[in-house]
């Protein structure tokens, strides 16, 4: 695949945990302005592969470009100041900060000026934040964490969204719901946004282009629309599971 | 189960266990209770005190049954409606208003302190400063583990990095207290970035360890670095604080120069309002500091480094900014302790003073600057306190040495505060920002533990 108006491009990653593979030669391109998911099962790699794009941990070999500098050793901190945003596994929302200092934390990298212009933005996104603005982030439901999750992530104003995971134990109308403003987002705000996922039908329906990760590798890719006809992935991912 | 065919059962019962707990207590208060030895001549004397062990398997018989009766076994505990902590409004109304009142208090404290006890003023006051020192001990620390949640058991090394850098500076270089001052707070940050700059990769228990290790390497050095520090000697003749250039004199000093009358006790009131004014300082560069960003960063820390970073935080910096504060509000401490002093040795910074300010910040609630006030009077001043025991004695008859268990009544006081209070004092969080209105945060709405 040419590397034209990729946003970000993965090749060859290998990430290890001490002497143990996560990442086995990993490619995988997102261009701008798409919605990239990636599946899998527990354990493929699926997280650390969001991890490696954060540099932590690092590769150990491959390369990762993100918007035409190579990030590969790069320490996080930086990676994120170049424009990459993260809404972690597990939401990692600030349990004792309120809802208004979490978003406040996202912000922390841009300048002050358009934080009550960002903050209007997202407040229309999630109206539930705005209700909630005074409470307590460890008092929210899981699908408020999410929320904040994914909002604290974009008060960055990012180039490339990173999702790992916004499904995770939520009742499957928050995730419609969830998905749903992913893909507005994608089409009214043009943001790029690389998805990783269990829940493999919502995601490959959403997504422009879809992973499949096995064992730390990569071993199918193609569009939403191609790999939810794929029997491969129909019996591995689709069969008696969410739909 | 019906009550009426129970209430024989429970009775039963209730003796049974309460002879049980009495001949446990008869037992093992055998040798204390019924023999007593005392030295006579040619070797030791045996006398029986068998009333007193009669009595006091009695009374745990007597106790133990009541307990059963009316509260382990009962249908309707008696304590049922007691609840083990204050009620909601309580805490957040004395949150709010304590602040000011104390504050008001503690600057007129000196004069109060004067006035009502105009024979034991110095010795009032010298108390006040002692816990003031501490009350400023327990900000700067504050912003080390409450708000960023590093838990630091090494902290008296930088108190005791800014009492030797003014005494060191006063020595040789011949330096007055207002120049040393800020000195010492910076010499106390640069060690805290030193010793932070290697360790800060650890988090949570190994960190503490490493840094009461590091606590330790400071007094041992200051003890045996005799050519430098004057090892156990110390140091003395440290000088006093000159007010805008007066002496506390007898004569040619502040007195005259106002025309007042001199007395030893200006000296006194002078250090208060030094260490009061420093405490105020520490306080309100923390509360500024907490709406900041890298306050904001400091909190968010303790919450979630991995958040944090996924945030573009540098976290190693963060870390070091909170060590290197709170390192130099120790300093500052620290050259005040020496000048109030006069004489320091390497004796007053031991691990347990470090234990001291650690518990005055956890007693007090981890983040809150009124608790740490609180803590500080109940910790210092009850310790002293507790010096002057003598009126238990006419309670307990003369032989009764009260000042035997003041670490004991101290140490049960503490554990109250635990059980009652399990997240200190204050345990609400006042939000950094607002977007309609202030609203208080109950640590009682989140698990206990959560997000340290």
């Amino acid at each position: 695949m040419n590397t034209d108006g990729n946003i970000l491009t993965i090749r060859g990653v290998e990430t290890y945990y001490g002497k143990i593979v996560a990442l086995r030669g990993v490619d995988v391109d997102v261009k701008k302005g798409e919605i990239v998911t990636l599946i899998g099962a527990n354990g493929a790699g699926k997280s650390t592969l969001m991890m490696t794009i954060c540099g932590n941990p690092r590769a150990r070999a491959g390369q990762i470009v993100f918007d035409g500098q190579d990030i590969t050793q790069a320490p996080t901190h930086e990676i994120i100041r170049m424009g990459v945003a993260q809404s972690p596994e597990g939401r990692r929302i600030f349990g004792r900060m309120t809802v208004l200092e979490n978003l406040q934390m996202g912000a922390q990298l841009v300048s002050d000026d358009h934080f009550e212009e960002d903050l209007r933005r997202v407040y229309e996104l999630f109206p539930r934040l705005k209700e909630r603005a005074g409470q307590r982030g460890g008092t929210l439901s899981g699908g408020e964490q999410q929320m904040l999750a994914i909002a604290r992530a974009l008060m960055s104003r990012p180039k490339l969204l990173l999702l790992d995971e916004p499904s995770l134990g939520l009742a499957p109308l928050i995730v419609k719901q969830i998905f749903e403003i992913i893909q507005e987002l994608n089409a009214n705000q043009g943001l790029t946004v690389f998805l990783v996922e269990q829940n493999a039908f919502h995601a490959l329906k959403l997504a422009h282009r879809g992973y499949v990760m096995v064992n730390g590798n990569i071993t199918m890719s193609g569009t939403g629309a191609e790999l939810l006809k794929r029997d491969e992935v129909r019996a591995a991912y689709l069969e008696g599971g969410a739909h | 189960m019906a009550s009426t065919t129970s209430q024989p059962n429970i009775i039963a019962d209730s003796i049974k266990d309460a002879l049980i707990a009495a001949f446990l207590a008869a037992v093992l208060g055998f040798f204390f209770f019924a023999l007593r030895t005392d030295i006579g001549p040619g070797g030791l004397d045996l006398t029986y005190r068998w009333g007193l062990w009669f009595t006091a398997a009695a009374i745990v018989f007597a106790v133990r049954l009541l307990l059963n009766l009316f509260i382990f076994k009962a249908a309707n505990p008696i304590t049922r409606g007691i609840k083990l902590s204050a009620p909601e409004g309580v805490t957040s109304v004395v949150g709010r208003g304590l602040g000011p009142v104390l504050l008001a208090l503690a600057a007129c404290l000196p004069f109060l302190l004067m006035w009502l006890f105009p024979n034991r003023d110095r010795q009032y006051i010298d108390l006040a400063i002692l816990i003031m020192t501490y009350v400023m001990l327990g900000w700067g620390l504050n912003v080390v583990v409450g708000l960023a949640g590093l838990l630091d058991l090494g902290y008296v090394a930088f108190y005791a990095v800014g009492a030797y850098s003014f005494a060191l500076l006063a020595q040789h270089l011949n330096i007055g207290f207002w120049t040393a001052l800020p000195l010492a707070g910076v010499l106390a940050a640069c060690w805290g970035i030193i010793l932070g700059y290697p360790v800060l990769r650890l988090r949570g228990d190994y960190l503490a360890i490493v840094t009461l290790a590091f606590g330790e390497i400071i007094r041992v050095v200051l003890l045996n670095w005799y050519d430098f520090t004057g090892g156990p000697d110390g140091i003395s003749g440290i000088p006093k604080p000159s007010f805008f250039g007066l002496e506390f004199n007898r004569s040619g000093g502040f007195a005259e120069f106002f025309g007042i009358d001199y007395d030893s006790i200006h000296r006194f009131v002078y250090l208060y309002y030094i260490i009061f004014a420093l405490a105020l300082i520490t306080n309100f560069v923390t509360l500024r500091l907490r709406k900041l960003p890298i306050g904001r960063a400091w909190e968010a820390l303790r919450e979630d480094e991995i958040a944090c970073r996924s945030l573009g935080i540098n976290t190693t910096n963060t870390k070091l900014t909170a060590f290197s504060i709170g390192a130099m509000f120790a300093g500052f401490a620290g050259s005040f302790f020496a000048t109030r002093q006069g004489f320091i040795s390497p004796e007053s910074f031991t691990f347990l003073e470090s234990a001291i300010i650690l518990a005055i910040v956890v007693l007090g609630g981890l983040g809150s600057q009124v608790g740490v006030v609180i803590a500080s009077v109940v910790m210092i001043g009850g310790i002293e306190v507790l010096r002057n025991l003598n009126w238990l004695k006419d309670i307990f008859g003369p032989d009764f040495e009260p000042t035997q268990y003041r670490m004991l009544i101290f140490g049960l006081a503490m554990v109250m505060i635990m059980v009652w209070k399990p997240r200190g004092i204050i345990s609400s969080r006042n939000p950094s920002a607002v977007y309609k209105e202030k609203k208080k945060i109950s640590s009682d709405m989140v698990a206990q533990g959560e997000g340290h």
